[in-house]
């Protein structure tokens, strides 16, 4: 949370103005700032400090996994015990095969609490695949749930910055 | 390969077969080389051009190629969750015949930047990103009233992988 108290206004206004990406322009940056009322160089300093804070995780393609040709993509879930997840979950963010890891609030409708995506070409892959993660993160024996994707209705990059109603301008 | 890219671009441009393997080389090392690690300098392009070995026009040229077929959906910015506003995975148990419309309300929402359809009884699953908690929570209830349906939500509490994009090793 160290990095929520960083964040000043005017970081937040660049997130916000860059969450479509960046322009595909020779100067991107100078862009940017044009439309935010900061120099080029402001732009830059200020890119370079979120991502050494670690608000910006990477700054580069962000591109789609299934254009890219994961055709078989699996959202695996488990529920483990809460003394053990975080141990399961070092384990399983080590595996190659696995794409994100994330610990999340169990429900009263869903008891899971450990969750991976998988990605591959087939799903015959994927799921050997999951079999041999879950065997060598020590999940055998623990209530699981393979959810492949069906269709996708929407994905793009998150938007961090609103607009509030009656305030459209810029 | 060229063949193959004709192809996938005559298929709505989606790049709908081939995937890594459909790319043209320089795209495909500019996708291998800079999903993170983007220049920090006033002409990053340019950099990047000469890391690749193409002119600035040239990466400019494939970048917009790229994102025309879908593979690319922005150059730009993978933020940490929660260091920017509130988010949470939501998921919702819809019948089938009522799942192109619920699935189409929940996408019309400018916080929901992801939404799937997947397998098992809860099979719509979305994630909603909003600017603070009670914006979340605000966006949740209205989803779940608009769509009738009760809005399961499962906020993260800790993150063990980090985001560095796809690995394009298993395409050669």
């Amino acid at each position: 949370m160290d990095a929520l108290t960083a964040l000043d206004p005017r970081d937040r206004a660049l997130l916000g103005a860059i969450q479509d990406g960046l322009p595909l322009v020779a100067r991107p940056y100078r862009a940017v700032g044009e439309r935010l009322g900061m120099d080029e160089s402001e732009v830059i300093l200020r890119l370079a400090r979120l991502l050494r804070s670690g608000v910006i995780r990477r700054l580069g393609l962000v591109v789609r996994h299934h254009e890219l040709g994961y055709r078989a993509n699996a959202m695996v879930v488990w529920d483990v015990p809460d003394e053990e997840v975080d141990a399961a979950g070092a384990r399983l963010a080590a595996e190659p095969a696995v794409h994100l890891c994330y610990r999340r609030r169990r429900h009263p409708r869903w008891p899971y609490n450990l969750y991976c995506m998988v990605h591959g070409r087939d799903r015959e892959a994927v799921l050997a695949e999951i079999e041999a993660v879950t065997r060598r993160a020590g999940l055998a024996g623990r209530p699981r749930r393979v959810l492949f994707s069906r269709r996708r209705f929407k994905q793009r990059g998150a938007r961090y910055v609103f607009e509030e109603p009656g305030h459209a301008s810029a | 390969m060229r063949g193959r890219d004709m192809q996938a671009a005559a298929e709505g441009g989606r790049g709908a077969e081939g995937g890594v393997s459909a790319l043209e080389a320089p795209e495909r090392r500019l996708v291998a080389r800079y999903q993170s690690g983007l220049p920090l300098a006033p002409a990053p392009f340019s950099e990047m051009g000469r890391a690749v070995g193409l002119s600035e026009a040239q990466v400019l040229e494939a970048l917009v190629r790229l994102r025309e077929r879908g593979v690319l959906s922005r150059v730009g910015a993978v933020v940490r969750p929660h260091t920017v506003g509130a988010s949470t995975l939501a998921a919702m148990a819809v019948p089938e015949a009522e799942l192109e419309r619920v699935a189409a309300q929940v996408s019309a929402r400018p916080e929901v930047n992801h939404n799937y359809e997947r397998e098992g009884e809860l099979n719509l699953w979305f994630v909603v990103t909003a600017a603070d908690e009670a914006h979340l929570a605000r966006v949740l209830a209205e989803i779940e009233q608009a769509c009738g349906h009760e809005v399961i939500a499962l906020p993260m509490e800790r993150e063990y992988h980090i985001d560095l994009g796809f690995d394009l090793e298993w395409t050669r």
